[in-house]
This record gives structure tokens, C-alpha cells and sequence, in this order.
């Protein structure tokens, strides 16, 4: 894939949605709640409203109490750039980015998330726009199916930011020392470690991580 | 996940009511008890978040020692000045658990009531696990037990329980605040979980819709010899097999305090105060850490399966108090 074929404006993901049931679901709030009216819902249970902030724009829902983040992203906003692998906190593949915090979605009620301020892969980077870690991503070869790649970008934008403000690691030789240190290697593949890939593109997942740290002066 | 209500406690005596509710449970993180009521461990009837009450401060206490407000991230906790320079052990403990992701959402709370990662308790279409089912008898007794207890079992349970930043509160005596109904309680950590006997459900002491507030750490962190040395069967994002918090109070050459507990070896961070005495007093060598070891590790019973824990813990040891000891 190249940056060319991204910027064609046929993305993978537009001809997913608008070939699928979500068809061009626009992401304002009435006509979202219609594309779900006409999904299978799951009995009626009580809901409740909340507010979203995803990618700068308000979101009012009306969700039932089990709905998680995950799914209110994917199904009631039509965001399905994040990514539902196991669904039980042990991938990164519905990784996203919560009051500038990176969080498994799939662990976390959309209720708990009212008025929070959000970041999907969808507001990291635009077709033609993309973020740096992005084109390394695809410079660097850093996908075979792409599944966990959403996850993994959305992981390591913020692990830039962690970086930044000196967060530490279990790699990290004395904790006691205060400040940010140069992300080494085996910081980077440490930090990565919540996101799994099972093509197996680590390598060169972890050498894309690494040219964007260099780049932002965090390595 | 079963249908169940949501309320937001307005304030931590709100949470205590709203927890006294049959079937309640305080939802603050999630990382634990959305996943457990994803796989029908826990049919929760009303989920009480507790994530957003006033209770995310570190702050030092007039004593010394450091109060932690229980709905402290994981990943604010680890990264806390006060703790990464005066309490390391902890922050290092903190790190070796979970991933990035998960220790952003899980709180200080919510890793004190971490359930076991027993695969018979956490599939909740097998028919034995006293833990979930009491009196169905335990799976892993004569089953899959690689991963299980060796200290402080019983004939009901051979869990063991799965936090790492609970071995360095063992370690570091830290006592835990709970609120409840009849007001609010200090618990000494060493009191806080239980082993199984004949009652595994039970995890904790915590009484019926009593809330954790904090946690306090005592003034000494021993801040210059610590070492949290986990072993697992991946580098990172894994259960422990064993794991030691390890630290050691030296001055002049000589062992003035210790503190030493392990994890993934018991139903409870396992911890004998008589292992840390024995070190007292002595110079920090080889022999003096292994007659530590072997006094911590004494009444070991090994299940089928995990007899190798009591070689590999006894070696943990013994390297973690001489990485602690060699730190300056």
C-alpha cells in the first residue's frame, strides 16, 4: 500500500460503510441513532443519555447500561476504525486515546465516558493529512491484515506524550531518576506491549515507533 | 453481560448506600469486573461507578508517609514523584502489571479487589471452582494447577491472587482505609485478604458495602535498596509465577530493616514477618538472603503441577535481595 492509495479517497473503510449497513452514517446525533434503529437491537433495557466529545465533535447518545465504549464507538457513531478484536482487554486493538489517556474501549462503559474528550484513529490522521506515525506505519511496512493497526497507532501517539513528560516503564533502569530518558529499544517494544499483532509485524511495528520518537526528539 | 443498572455514586457516602443494594457492585476502572461480567463470573444487578469521586490524590502525610486516594490510576501512581523517589518498589511493581492501556483505567481500589486468574474460576461453564460456586468442589485440585498456589492453600482452593502493586503494599506495610456503613476503618494490609480455608469465595475482609477510600504508605519506603523482580512466562503483559518485592534498609553494612513478600505464589501477597527478621542485623550476603528465602517459602506445598515454584521462588529471592542490595 502507499501513501497514494490512501489519498485517493477510496479508503478501505469508506467502501465498508457505505457497502454495509451503516451506509454513510454521518456522524451528527439523529442520524446516527437512526442507522441503529434499523440494527437488531438487544432487548429493551433501561438507557441512559451521555454526551461524547470524539474527534472534537459533541455526541449525544442514548445507551444502555452494558454498551461499551467499543461498541458505542463503532456502532451507535459508525467510528469502525477501532477495532474490536478480543473484546476482553488482552489485545489493543480497540485502543483509544480518553482525556489524553490510551485505554483498551472494550473494558469501559460509554456511561462512564460522558463529557469525556476522545480520540479515535479517525482524528488521528485524514486520507492526504496523515499523522507522522501513520506514514511511518506505511513507510516502515508495519502491517500485514492491518487489524491491530488503528490500536497500535492510537498506542503510540500517546506513548509519545507519555514519553514526553517522563512516564516510566518496568525497563526503565532506576524509576528514582526523574525527567524524561531517551526511549530506548526495548522501551519502545515495553510501551508497544499491550498491543498484540498476530501476523507477527512487531519488528517493524516497533522500528516505525521508533523513527516518529526520533523525529519528536523523545528518542 | 447480563442486564444490570448503572448509577454514578454523587459522593462516597452515596456509593456506600447505593452498595448495600443486593447485587451491587462498585465499578471504578472496569479492567476487572467488566471482562468478569463479560465472561458470566459476575452477574452484576446495579453497578455503582465509583471512578469519578474525589479520591485521585497522592499527597504526603504529616507523619511522612504518603496518602493515596483510592481512585488513583495505576499509571498516575507508578509515575508519582513522591513514589517513583521515596517508595520505588511500588512504582516498580506497578509497572511489571497489565499493559500501558490497563494501568491508565485501573485504579488503586479496584487492583486491591483484583479476582483470581484461575481459568476454572473464570470459565463460568465449568461446574467446579469453590470460589465462584461454593461447595462445587475445585477443578483445579487435581487439574491444570501450573499456575497455582503454594503457600497458605487449602483443600477448597489453590488460587492465587494475581496483583503485583499488592505485594509491594505487603512488602511496604501499607494499611487500607475503607468506608462503610457503621463510618470509616484502617485495615493493616497483612489483614486486608484472607487465604481460602473453607470460605474461597471470600477475598478480602471487607465488610457488606464497605468502600475502599485509600491506601497509606508508612514514612519508610526504603527508597534506596528496592527491587521488584517478576517472573513470567512472556516478557511483559503476563501473570506473575512468582514475583518478589524486595528491600533492605543498609547502613554501615549491615541489614538495619528489610521487606520482602511474594506474589503468585498464594491466595494472598505472601509475607512472614520472622523471613525479614531473620535478615536484620546480618550483613547483606548470599547465605543470609537463602535462610530468608527458605523461612518464607517453609510449609510450600506444591500442587501436581507447580512444583518448580518452590526452586524458582526460593531463587527469586535470593536475586532480588541481592539486586536490592547492590542498587545505591
Amino acid at each position: 500500500m502507499s501513501n497514494e492509495s490512501l489519498t485517493a479517497g477510496a479508503t478501505r473503510r469508506g467502501f465498508l460503510q457505505s457497502a454495509g449497513a451503516l451506509a454513510g452514517t454521518p456522524l451528527i446525533v439523529g442520524q446516527a441513532q437512526a442507522a441503529q434503529a434499523a440494527v437488531e437491537a438487544p432487548p429493551p433495557a433501561p438507557s441512559a443519555g451521555l454526551t461524547l466529545r470524539v474527534n472534537g465533535r459533541s455526541h449525544a447518545l442514548q445507551v444502555e447500561p452494558r454498551v461499551t465504549l467499543l461498541d458505542a464507538l463503532r456502532d451507535d457513531l459508525g467510528l469502525t476504525g477501532t477495532k474490536k478484536g478480543c473484546d476482553r482487554g488482552q489485545c489493543g486493538a480497540c485502543t483509544v486515546i480518553v482525556n489524553g489517556r490510551r485505554i483498551n474501549a472494550c473494558l469501559s462503559l460509554a456511561m462512564q465516558h460522558d463529557g469525556d474528550e476522545i480520540t479515535t484513529i479517525e482524528g488521528i490522521g485524514q486520507p492526504g493529512r496523515l499523522h507522522p506515525l501513520q506514514a511511518a506505519f506505511i513507510a516502515e511496512d508495519a502491517f500485514q491484515c492491518g487489524y491491530c493497526t488503528p490500536g497500535q497507532i492510537c498506542s503510540g501517539v500517546a506513548l509519545m506524550e507519555e514519553a514526553r513528560r517522563g512516564d516510566c516503564s518496568t525497563v526503565t533502569p532506576d524509576v528514582r531518576q526523574l525527567g524524561a530518558a531517551p526511549l530506548s529499544d526495548a522501551e519502545i517494544r515495553e510501551r508497544m506491549s499491550g498491543n498484540l499483532c498476530r501476523c507477527g509485524a512487531y519488528a517493524n511495528i516497533a522500528r516505525a515507533v521508533r523513527i516518529v520518537a526520533r523525529q519528536e526528539g523523545v528518542a | 453481560m447480563t442486564p444490570f443498572a448503572y448509577r454514578r455514586a454523587a459522593s462516597v457516602d452515596d456509593a456506600v448506600r447505593l452498595g448495600l443494594a443486593p447485587g451491587a457492585y462498585f465499578l471504578a476502572g472496569g479492567t476487572n469486573l467488566i471482562d468478569l461480567a463479560k465472561g458470566g463470573v459476575v452477574q452484576p444487578a446495579l453497578l455503582v461507578d465509583v471512578s469519578r469521586l474525589p479520591l485521585a490524590e497522592v499527597a504526603e502525610t504529616p507523619e511522612g508517609g504518603v496518602r493515596i486516594g483510592a481512585m488513583v490510576r495505576n499509571s498516575d501512581l507508578a509515575n508519582h514523584p513522591l513514589i517513583r523517589t521515596r517508595h520505588p518498589l511500588l512504582s516498580q511493581a506497578l509497572l511489571a502489571g497489565a499493559s500501558p492501556q490497563l494501568r491508565n483505567m485501573a485504579t488503586v481500589g479496584g487492583n486491591l479487589l483484583q479476582r483470581t486468574r484461575c481459568h476454572y474460576f473464570y470459565d463460568a461453564a465449568f461446574e467446579h471452582c469453590n470460589k465462584r460456586l461454593p461447595g462445587s468442589g475445585c477443578g483445579a485440585l487435581e487439574g491444570i494447577n501450573r499456575n497455582h498456589a503454594i503457600l497458605g492453600t487449602s483443600p477448597a482452593c489453590i488460587a492465587t491472587h494475581p496483583s503485583d502493586m499488592c505485594v509491594a503494599l505487603a512488602a511496604l506495610r501499607a494499611r487500607v482505609r475503607v468506608h462503610g456503613p457503621r463510618g470509616e476503618r484502617t485495615i493493616a494490609f497483612a489483614d486486608f485478604h484472607r487465604l481460602p480455608g473453607d470460605t474461597p469465595q471470600r477475598d478480602t475482609t471487607l465488610a457488606a458495602g464497605e468502600l475502599i477510600v485509600g491506601v497509606e504508605l508508612p514514612p519508610d519506603g526504603f527508597a534506596g535498596h528496592a527491587h521488584y523482580l517478576k517472573v513470567r512466562d512472556r516478557a511483559s503483559y503476563a501473570f506473575a509465577l512468582v514475583s518478589v518485592a524486595a528491600a533492605l534498609d543498609v547502613r554501615g553494612g549491615v541489614v538495619r530493616d528489610a521487606a520482602l513478600a511474594l506474589g503468585g505464589v498464594a491466595h494472598k501477597p505472601w509475607r512472614r514477618p520472622e523471613a525479614e527478621a531473620r535478615l536484620v542485623g546480618r550483613e547483606p550476603t548470599d547465605a543470609a538472603f537463602g535462610e530468608a528465602a527458605d523461612l518464607l517459602l517453609q510449609g510450600a506445598r506444591p500442587a501436581s503441577q507447580n512444583g518448580f515454584k518452590v526452586a524458582l521462588a526460593r531463587r527469586a529471592i535470593v536475586r532480588a535481595l541481592q539486586t536490592a542490595g547492590a542498587r545505591s
